[in-house]
């Protein structure tokens, strides 16, 4: 058994929730270059129900790079706990061995050796055959995707989803939540929907105008399987109007609302539900507080944040999952639902090895007949990387440096800015960088490149603003994500400080003067979330700049100093 | 009923302006709780305000209050130039002490609630609402 830790959950009640979790002890395998497809999937069945969950897909349907962040500070009551845990901290907390499979898949150490030796992760096609190999085991597992799943590749993009809708509907998904999907707007998310053989849940979804739930996204539903009557609430992420432009789905409000998710689960339980399952888009942090608040839920798939963690996260009796990005994992939840509770669970995530896992091959040729038309644009080469490119990471990431230098030298700014969102795969050194790498961490419904002037107080009040957004010690005003990025500019930041008294020492990196607050500097950057912004797409003004350069060779970012962790 | 303002941008620049500090000298909000109170002492609970955490749109918030038993309930916008937003009185034909509107946040604030309860005594709560320039989503 690959099972290395057991929880033992006493509670209140008569009963006490036992379970398993394994994520694997193949180091030794993998060194020998003996891991196989059924070492990743061995699992004993257990109980009467399966959970499938994958989320924040972002479109990525063919393996990648995934380098996972090497800062990730919480604040207040989550300081240091899972998952602002990285690198050989996590390691030593989940007893992995360093230079492991495992340790390569979970943290950033040593990242671009360890590649050469275990592979790209990821691919829908390993995930189908994934997702068949537990439906052999339990033919009635329910498939459940937590969101971000249409947006973030260049197909994604020229198809307005459609692509990743036909994969996902291909795979068997049962249900999912939402939030970049909006970045569709209103009438494509509304035909989609219409289209989806699954429900589209989001109980937090209201009708702005009339502050009601609203009629076109359901609360959620219902599965009977393995004898228990099974609820799937769905909460979308609570800040999509805010964090992405809202003229472009004018018609929805959103917002936690977690009196009313107490009283969705109130409702389900009423109508007997023997198991319930928030399938979620609030945030790691987020899901932990509403855990607490609302009584009775017995899983959280949690979602937008990416963790991935090897183990759930125990609040009362409630189990949270994380189960990563970018089709890296796919965690499996046995659960044993009797009498109206849960008993007990075993749980798996499972890091999907590309060179490991066998590609389900009718996966394979709808993916490749999705990029079919398309193939040339996507696999054009326009420069190579002799640095690795990445982005995860609360302040910085080489991909982000990349990215503002191109804003800075195509739009001759003095200071770029650059959208803190943790999406989008890593290139190793000596990749080629093609046309849909660029697309994968900046494809966009809004990708112009404005030019502005701002004072030095104004970017001061952004820089500010932001951080809040990411350290406010109450997670309900966190909007997850990670800092602005900058280019041009450093600064110094004391996370444990409150809004207003964390960022200080700007200082324009050009000069090494300090940043003047009555002084304009232009400013260019993407992603503005205003209508009727004007300027080049990001990918053009990316690829311009990286066909001027040839070569990619980036400088560790040595500008910003964090303090207060 | 609703006080119009328009004095406040709302967006880039809110956020910059300095906190209205919340302290025992005359300030508009301490004005406007002694006209309603008539510097009666008020006491914390038995009121729920329902808003969002973060307004999606600082020019039209969301707002409940409910205080059960309530004969009057004021709410104030404490970070507002104008923080008076209205006094909503209930008679005996009111189905519950609830009042739902929407106001104007010119910045990040506290929403207070003050109710006046049958006896004449007063409770009160007051909840943070941000009003944010945006922040980038996972």
């Amino acid at each position: 058994m690959i099972s290395r830790r057991e929880f033992l959950q006493a509670s209140v009640a008569a009963s006490a929730l036992y379970g398993i979790s394994g994520f694997g002890n193949w180091s030794k395998l993998a060194a020998q270059q003996a891991l196989t497809q059924d070492d990743l999937l061995r699992f004993d069945t257990f109980g009467n129900v399966s959970l499938i969950h994958i989320t924040d897909i972002h479109a990525h349907m063919k393996p990648i790079w995934f380098r996972e962040p090497e800062f990730n500070y919480g604040v207040g009551d989550v300081r240091g706990q899972p998952p602002h845990v990285v690198g050989r901290d996590f390691i030593n907390m989940y007893n992995l061995t360093p230079g492991s499979a495992d340790a390569y898949a979970l943290t950033y150490e040593d990242f671009a050796a360890l590649g050469r030796t275990y592979g790209r992760m990821g691919g829908m096609d390993r995930v189908a055959t994934v997702v068949k190999a537990i439906k052999a085991d339990r033919p009635d597992a329910i498939l459940l995707d937590g969101g971000d799943t249409w947006h973030g590749s260049m197909t994604s993009y020229l198809t307005q989803g459609q692509d990743v809708v036909n994969i996902m509907n291909a795979l068997g998904v049962e249900a999912m939540t939402s939030h970049w999907e909006w970045t569709f707007g209103t009438d494509r998310v509304l035909e989609i929907v219409a289209d989806l053989p699954f429900p589209f849940l989001g109980q937090n979804i209201f009708d702005a105008e009339w502050d009601e739930p609203s009629e076109d996204v359901e609360s959620y539903t219902w599965f009977e399987r393995g004898g228990a009557k099974i609820a799937v609430i769905g909460q979308a992420f609570p800040y999509t109007p805010i964090a992405n432009p809202r003229w472009m789905f004018p018609e929805f409000s959103f917002g936690i609302r977690d009196e009313r998710m107490q009283e969705m689960v109130d409702e389900v339980k009423a109508a007997g539900a023997d198991l319930v399952v928030v399938l979620s888009h609030n945030g790691f942090d987020v899901d932990r507080k509403m855990a607490s608040r609302v009584q009775g839920i017995d899983v959280i798939l949690t979602g937008h944040t990416h963790d991935a963690l090897p183990e759930p996260v125990l609040v009362g009796n409630t189990l949270l999952i994380a189960s990563g990005s970018h089709g890296k994992f796919v965690t499996r939840l046995d659960l044993d639902v009797r009498n109206g509770q849960l008993m007990g669970f075993r749980h798996k995530l499972i890091p999907i090895f590309s060179d490991v896992i066998t590609p389900d091959a009718e996966m394979s040729s709808l993916i490749d007949a999705e990029r079919e038309p398309y193939k040339d644009q996507l696999e054009e080469v326009v420069g190579t990387t002799d640095s690795l490119l990445y982005r995860r990471g609360n302040f910085a990431g080489t991909w982000d440096d990349l990215i503002c230098d191109a804003v800075m030298s195509e739009r001759d700014t003095e200071i770029a800015m650059s959208p803190g969102v943790r999406w989008g795969a890593s290139l190793m050194p000596g990749d080629d960088i093609r046309r849909e790498d660029i697309h994968s961490v900046c494809s966009m419904t809004y990708g112009q490149v404005y030019r502005t002037e701002m004072t030095g107080e104004l970017i001061h009040t952004i820089l500010e603003d932001v951080a809040d957004n990411l350290f406010n010690t109450d997670p309900y005003y966190q909007q997850g994500g990670d800092m602005v990025r900058l280019g041009g500019l450093g600064y110094s930041i004391d996370i444990s400080k409150p809004i207003g008294e964390r960022i200080s020492g700007l200082t324009l990196l050009r000069t090494g003067e300090s940043l003047d607050p009555t002084r304009s500097y232009t400013v260019g950057g993407w992603a503005s979330v205003n209508e009727g912004t004007e300027g080049p797409q990001i990918w053009d003004v990316i690829e311009s700049h990286i066909r001027k350069l040839g070569r990619v060779e980036l400088q560790p970012n040595t500008s910003i100093t964090v303090t207060g962790i | 009923m609703l006080t119009r303002r328009d004095t406040l941008a709302i967006g880039l620049g809110a956020s910059a302006l300095a906190a209205l500090p919340l302290t025992a000298s005359a300030t508009p909000v301490d004005d406007a709780v002694a006209a309603f109170t008539g510097g009666a002492a008020v006491a914390e609970g038995g009121v729920t305000i329902t808003a969002p955490e973060i307004a999606e749109n600082g020019n039209t918030v969301p707002i409940s209050v409910e205080a059960a038993g309530a004969t009057e309930i004021m709410l104030i916008a404490t970070g507002n130039p104008t923080p008076n937003v209205g006094r909503f009185v209930f008679g005996p034909g009111s189905g519950s002490s609830m009042v739902a509107t929407r106001i104007r946040l010119g910045r990040t604030q506290d929403v207070m609630a003050i109710a006046k309860m049958a006896d004449g005594s007063y409770a009160s709560t007051a909840v943070e609402v941000k009003v944010t320039i945006g922040g980038c989503g996972g």
